[in-house]
């Protein structure tokens, strides 16, 4: 499958690549997917006190159209609030990386992986 | 050495070069029907497609009266398959298949399904061969044709065409073989192994893609319908104009392969073998899938755990290679090769099927090995799975929400 740009440029220089603390009261995680789907993605934020996402990394197993949209997503969310980070949309995701149609659970896992990393956050506080 | 590396010798293979040149002159100058027997060019084209029959049929021990040329493997696993069955349904309507065959005999099976017959799709054993005792369990007195591939063509795996012809033999079935990974690269046999049907595919060992061949056994002689009506040639089996450049191709292709196949294997084999040794040696958690023995030189196919195979495909984007993994594909479902294996959908994600041929060099299987080493670190260090697995989770007792 020949790919779009963008997602070439964010597989070949993945942004934020790596781990925080997940025991940290001011990280959140979010883990979606599942191995025998061929896609599992791990997303975490880092929250400061103004309540504002100032930084965020992943790690995924997945397909290059996985791997892009959770590194776009770890660079959109950074400087955002948690309720401006909430409004992301997968749509965006897939708009923006021009993923074809077999490729759209990649963005929507992306979007659950925000979710899920704000809501985990949330419980700690 | 010339990027990007064609490591997909199970895919297709380059037409030789020495197969090519004497293809050229029937495409221009000889461009006779080798059906008018009227004139010269006729004739001189005749004179060549009997010379190619010949060919084919000494590279398998087959009388060149038994084979038909045909358009490839898929229109050879048609015509094997539904075409004897429709010939032989008074006698019964039972079939037995493996589940890893190839879609040619797979979707055969089950349109004659659909027109009444009974299937019985065998599992394989885990490292892909049929289990022998399964197989002659599975006859009943309707059962009218076995077809079990040669090789398969994603793990490279080499089924037991001997024992299975002698099954099939002792109890008056025919058995068709889906050749398609086989011919030119094992030795086959078609009296030894009491092989009824075979199948061959051109592009699969250096002629042109568009030709293959079916053998049809005639002592004691095998029937089939046609499945496509016109001209009468090839017997009835197969009308149509015989294109004479292809099987001039596909009959140097052959002789070419009988001559070399030994030296060929044995080069292949130790650049498979140097292969495997060079990324089992330097990477953990890898696997080779499919038996290592009875195995095809040219195919590796191996599972990097925590690592999906589309992604490492890209990450290794000077090398063609194949995946099982679904994101290849349209359905989104892992090799249903492997799965037959018993290997898990996530391991079936993250294999690899590495294609050695002919024109493979030690210059390029150290490259592969090198950049996929390469590649694996990096995608694990990027493995949300892999970290989980370096921390001791065991990721069988996760439960996962599937999407």
């Amino acid at each position: 499958m020949a790919y779009n740009e963008k997602v070439l440029d964010h597989y070949e220089n993945p942004r934020n690549v790596g781990s925080f603390d997940k025991s940290d009261d001011n990280v959140g995680t979010g883990m979606v997917g599942a191995p025998a789907c061929g896609d599992v993605m791990k997303l975490q934020i880092k929250v400061g006190d103004d309540g504002v996402i100032s930084d965020a990394k992943f790690k995924t197993f997945g397909c290059g159209s996985a791997i892009a949209s959770s590194s776009l997503v770890t660079e959109w969310i950074k400087g955002k609030s948690l309720d401006d980070a909430l409004t992301i949309k997968n749509k965006d995701i897939a708009e923006e990386l021009a993923l074809p149609p077999v490729k759209i659970h990649c963005s929507v896992l992306a979007e659950d992986a925000i979710k899920q990393a704000i809501t985990d956050y949330k419980k700690k506080q | 050495m010339k990027l990007p590396i064609y490591m997909d010798n199970q895919a297709t293979t380059p037409v030789d070069p020495r197969v090519l040149e004497l293809m050229l002159p029937w495409f221009t100058e000889k461009f006779g029907n080798p059906a008018s027997s009227s004139h010269s060019f006729g004739w001189e084209a005749d004179t060549a497609v009997k010379k190619a029959r010949k060919q084919v049929a000494d590279l398998i021990g087959a009388d060149p009266k038994e084979i038909v040329f045909t358009s490839g493997a898929t229109e050879s696993d048609n015509i094997a398959i539904i075409g004897s069955a429709n010939f032989h349904k008074d006698r019964g309507n039972h079939i037995i298949t493996l589940v890893s065959e190839h879609k040619a005999v797979l979707d055969s099976c089950r349109h004659l399904e659909s027109e009444g017959f009974d299937v019985t799709y065998l599992p394989v054993q885990t490292n892909g061969i049929v289990d022998l005792d399964v197989l002659a369990a599975a006859f009943t007195d309707k059962t009218i044709l076995v077809t079990v591939m040669a090789a398969n063509n994603e793990i490279g795996v080499i089924q037991p065409l001997t024992e299975i012809g002698a099954l099939c033999k002792e109890r008056k079935v025919y058995f068709h073989t889906d050749a398609a990974q086989g011919v030119g690269k094992c030795p086959i046999d078609v009296n030894a192994m009491n092989i009824d049907l075979l199948s061959i595919s051109g592009h699969k060992f250096y002629a042109p893609k568009g030709v293959g061949a079916l053998y049809v056994r005639r002592r004691p002689r095998v029937r089939v319908k046609p499945v496509m009506f016109g001209g009468g040639h090839e017997r009835g089996i197969r009308s149509g104009t015989l294109p004479t450049p292809l099987l001039v191709g596909l009959g140097a292709a052959c002789e070419i392969a009988q001559q070399d196949m030994e030296s060929d294997n044995k080069r292949v084999f130790a650049l498979r073998e140097r292969m495997r040794h060079g990324i089992m040696e330097q990477l953990t958690h890898v696997e080779l899938n499919g038996d290592l023995e009875q195995r095809l030189a040219g195919n590796l196919n191996i599972s990097f755990n925590y690592v999906e195979g589309e992604s490492l495909m890209m990450a290794i984007k000077d090398v063609a290679v194949s995946s099982g993994s679904a994101c290849t594909s349209a359905s989104l479902e892992p090799s249903y090769v492997l799965r037959a294996l018993g290997v898990n959908e996530e391991m079936a994600h993250t294999s690899i099927r590495f294609g050695l041929g002919r024109f493979s060099t030690e210059e390029e299987v150290d490259f592969v090995v090198k950049t996929i080493v390469k590649a694996v670190n990096n995608l694990r260090e990027m493995s949300p799975l892999w970290e989980m697995a370096q921390e001791g989770v065991n990721l069988d007792e996760i439960e996962w929400a599937a999407h």
